[in-house]
């Protein structure tokens, strides 16, 4: 097997792309990815401050590694979930790389800045730990990037993320998660934009970055996401991918050029019904936000949303 | 050749030598859901592993929806 660039020895087949690359070639084939996504998607400038939550996984430390790489200003951010001897390896990999690399690092404790840990926490609020856990990050993902005064907040989510959360709206036909489901989505009363730059490239992709950039990630799963519903979603669509190369990204680029725009409306209702939460200043349609009753719940303390004083 | 894989860990060994491809395919495992790695390198499918390789099958699907 050839490099498609350089005829050299590929070390990696990309189906759905038809094309073989050596390690040098697919490292530059995935940051064109990236930066065609940012473009596309008008998703920042390099005069943007960036914060990319890092969970020591393969897509987050590569998305960190790439943006350094492109020449944007990134920080990372990483929360601990307090999830076992899964929280505390994945914390080493992401404070790892960072010194490494003499990036910057924030790190915010569950446990230590809110009382309650994702596996308790779920329980005391009766939601699955991917629901308590994801709720908590997205609050304090707002909370870190106003303290600190960050215009964009950059996940790792990838192809194969988007297509299963696309595939499962789908089939519940949940009109205002539809709505929301975008790479971008835009900055609303001070509460940071948040984009996904990895959503031309898959699974597959991100952990060969990492292995051909000599990246160490966190290998173990969460034993919090055993038998969810986004694996089996990711099972079935990669099902429909072994037969058909490309079926993914179809589905999911073309239900942004194509589908996307039937749902608007109901992601316009979503918006205009949102206001501030008493507790938190975070958005929310009920008094109370959900994160906010969760802390509640679980018997630790809530904290208020601070801005950074503007830059100048 | 000795395999090792993850979810659950276990370590496989074969005698003779084989491509990437057919190792999979022994394996029954989908080559659009792992890497294949040969000393600390990645290998395409159509790449043979000697049969004294030590060699990675890597998952890449992780299960995080948030
Ligand atoms: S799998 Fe679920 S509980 Fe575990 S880190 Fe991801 S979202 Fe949180
Ligand atoms: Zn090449
Ligand atoms: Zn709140």
């Amino acid at each position: 097997m050839k490099c498609r660039v350089c005829r050299g020895p590929a070390v990696i087949d990309l189906k759905r792309h038809n094309a073989n690359f050596c390690g040098e070639h697919f490292l530059r084939f995935c940051n064109s990815q990236v930066e065609k996504a940012i473009g596309e998607y008008d998703m920042f400038t390099k005069e943007d401050k960036l914060l990319v939550a890092v969970s020591g996984g393969k897509d987050s430390l590569a998305v960190w590694a790439i943006l350094i790489e492109l020449g944007y200003q990134a920080d990372g951010l990483y929360i601990g979930l307090g999830i076992g001897d899964y929280s505390d390896i994945s914390g080493q990999y992401a404070k790892d790389f960072a010194e490494a690399r003499d990036l910057n690092l924030h790190v915010v404790d569950l446990v230590e800045e809110y009382g309650y840990d994702v596996p308790n926490g779920s329980k005391a609020a009766k939601r699955v730990p991917c629901s308590a856990c994801g709720m908590s990050k997205r609050h304090i993902f707002d909370r870190v990037a106003l303290e600190h005064g960050y215009d964009v907040l950059v996940t790792g989510h990838n192809l194969d993320d988007e297509a299963a959360v696309l595939f499962g709206n789908v089939l519940h036909w949940q009109t205002d998660y539809l709505a929301r489901q975008h790479p971008v989505l835009p900055e609303r009363d001070g509460m940071p934009r948040k984009v996904k730059p990895l959503v031309r490239l898959d699974e597959r992709e991100m952990a060969a970055y990492c292995v051909v950039s000599g990246i160490d990630y966190m290998l173990d799963e969460c034993p919090m996401s055993a038998g969810n519903s986004h694996l089996r979603y990711k099972d079935a669509l990669n099902l429909v991918e072994q037969n058909s190369p490309g079926t993914k990204q179809a589905f999911f680029h073309k239900f942004l050029s194509q589908g996307a725009p039937f749902f608007a409306d109901a992601g316009e209702e979503a918006r205009a019904e949102l206001g501030t939460c008493a507790t938190c200043g975070g958005p929310t349609p009920n008094d109370v936000c959900a994160f906010c009753r969760l802390v509640e719940r679980a018997g630790g303390q809530p904290v208020k949303l601070t801005r950074a004083p503007a830059r100048s | 050749m000795i395999v090792e894989l993850r979810n659950p860990t276990r370590t496989v060994e074969f005698d003779e030598a084989m491509s990437v491809a057919k190792l999979l395919n022994r394996l029954k495992v989908d080559r659009g859901s792992v890497l294949v790695i040969c000393d600390g390198t990645l290998v395409p499918y159509d790449s043979k592993l000697a049969a004294d390789a030590v060699v990675e099958i890597r998952n890449v699907i992780s299960g995080g929806a948030a």
